[in-house]
């Protein structure tokens, strides 16, 4: 079988293009929101933030069945009280955020087994928690756009202030920007690209679209906008690569999806040249000034 | 005592400390404190650690609220203000060349989405350049070392084009030679009207630079011509002071000013 074989699978199957599409807009979606969380340490919020939306997810799985706007709505729900609980508790208690969300997303992972497993079946939940690419229909499609939509002009609006927020808080605060609502905007923002990732890549795996393409990006340039685009790029080439794998040897879309992004992350930290392994062992010539 | 709170800043903008009373926990840092910077001024801060040095200057931007008595500036906006943290929080591993960091002085012409014109590129170069930073426009933060990160932050200063600028601990670990530089700038911003006022340690230095003085030790201890305030008397009272909080002080008594 040969390499123009496997992409022809995209051709043949119409929810193969479907899920192609779905991932490569989500692509360009999420890879921003990487970029920003990792470059803000806030890597693993993220994935805290996707093991949260899960019972609101499941909570709207069992009132109407598979359907996507009600998982949605739960999911933002969910995300949203969490993320605004865990900053209430780090604001008014002496708890730091990374200890309040831990607690609260820990919480939220439970009860929404819980649910799931209060009603539905073991195959219910391997699917909400890690996705299939059956799952993306049209209106998951047009919902994925919608979303991505939103975060491009979120971010167009944002970009600058948030740039701000993570060099120098201080000087934003001073200037009379209003940090704690450019980071809650951000945290919706992200909040919804985990729910319109979590059908294609589940909800624990979502997130992995974001991370890896932008801790890949790093190793590659020092540019904020060169990092983005890379990262996009990164993220759509894992995804051709996890569907057309997903589909050849029959395995879970978003799995694939994510090892085939963690296969590009390895190449990165050994030949990248900001800091890889290779660029960092190899005895550099140094210039006179 | 004069609070020309009220008068017309000649270019600069006036800062006042009525009474002010500002501290953390209910513990004063600075108690019952009045002090006046007029518009055009040039002042130095000084005392002891823990005399409440920063604190007044944080006070004076708005990011603590007096306990009792109040903080005016007038001819300016709290906003406009430029401020010179003494521990900038700035994360120096963030991808982001020089010039767009300086460039961050000119959030007020520009806000979130204005675009970027040609006199702003222009008005960033000149920055640089009157920090002794021509060709530094495309260097990471992380590749600079402490006296260039302190003239980037000085770039950024200048582009606020602010009527008050409040220096903290501008000076410290810098060599003598940009620590003469940055001194210049500091004196051209004031001969242009601004206010300056600055946190020191340098009791040479600001006799030499800062026509008037407030020495502080958690209380006001001296205003007024530095020649007058940094006396022998005056900074002996202030190396009295003691640092510690007192858990169980009583509290204060005196009756709010009105």
């Amino acid at each position: 079988m040969t390499f123009a074989d496997l992409l022809s699978v995209f051709s043949d199957f119409a929810f193969m293009r479907r899920a192609l599409a779905g991932c490569l807009v989500l692509s360009v979606a999420a890879a921003p929101i990487g970029v920003f969380l990792m470059l803000r340490r806030l890597s693993l919020t993220g994935d805290a933030m996707a093991h949260a939306i899960l019972p609101g997810v499941a909570a709207g799985y069992l009132l109407a069945g598979l359907n996507l706007w009600a998982m949605t709505a739960g999911g933002l729900v969910a995300g949203l009280a969490i993320a605004l609980l865990a900053s209430a508790v780090t604001r008014l208690t002496p708890l730091r955020e990374d200890a309040s969300l831990a607690t609260l997303y820990l919480v939220s992972l439970a009860l929404g087994v819980i649910l799931i497993s209060a009603r539905g079946s073991a195959v219910d939940v391997m699917h909400l928690l890690f996705g299939s690419v059956l799952a993306i229909d049209d209106t998951a499609l047009v919902f994925i756009g919608i979303v991505a939509s939103i975060t491009v002009v979120a971010f167009a609006i944002l970009w600058r202030p948030l740039v701000m927020e993570c060099v120098d808080p201080g000087f934003l605060k001073a200037v009379g920007g209003r940090g704690a609502i450019i980071h809650v905007a951000f945290m919706l923002v992200m909040v919804l690209n985990l729910i319109a990732g979590f059908q294609a890549l589940g909800t624990l795996l979502s997130v992995g679209l974001m991370m890896l393409p932008a801790a890949s990006a790093r190793f590659w340039t020092r540019r904020l906008g060169t990092m983005t685009a890379l990262a996009m790029l990164l993220a759509v080439i894992a995804s051709v690569i996890g569907l057309t794998a997903s589909f050849a040897a029959n395995l879970p879309s978003g799995p694939a999806i994510i090892v085939a992004a963690g296969g590009l992350y390895a190449l990165s930290v050994t030949f990248g040249p900001m800091g890889g392994l290779i660029a960092r062992f190899r005895p550099a010539r140094h210039r006179t000034g | 005592m004069d609070f020309k709170t009220n008068a017309q800043p000649t270019g600069g903008a006036a800062l006042a400390f009525l009474n002010a009373t500002i501290g953390y926990d209910r513990h004063p840092a600075l108690h019952h404190v009045s002090a006046s910077f007029p518009a055009g001024s040039m002042t130095a801060v000084v005392g002891p650690n823990g005399a409440g040095k920063s604190t007044l200057l944080k006070a004076a931007i708005g990011h603590i609220r007096p306990i009792e008595g109040s903080v005016q500036v007038s001819g300016c906006r709290r906003t406009e203000i430029a401020y010179l943290p003494q521990l900038a929080e700035i994360d120096r591993n963030f991808p982001l060349p020089v010039f767009d960091f300086v460039a961050m002085g000119l959030w007020h012409r520009r806000g979130a989405f204005g675009g970027f014109r040609r006199d702003d590129d222009e008005d960033v170069a000149r920055a640089l350049a009157g920090v002794g930073l021509i060709g530094f426009e495309q260097r990471p933060l992380d590749t600079l070392s402490g006296g260039q990160l302190q003239r980037v932050l000085f770039a950024r200063l200048a582009l606020q084009d602010a009527p008050l600028i409040l220096l903290d601990e501008p000076f410290t670990a810098i060599d003598d030679r940009t620590v003469g530089e940055l001194m210049d700038i500091v004196t051209g911003w004031n001969a242009e009207g601004r206010t300056v006022v600055a946190v020191l340690h340098d009791l040479d230095q600001v006799r030499r630079n800062f026509p008037r003085t407030l020495l502080l030790a958690r209380q006001r201890v001296a205003e007024g011509d530095t020649d007058a305030v940094l006396t022998p008397e005056h900074l002996g009272a202030a190396r009295h002071y003691i640092e510690a909080w007192d858990e169980a002080a009583p509290y204060c008594k005196v009756e709010p000013a009105r």
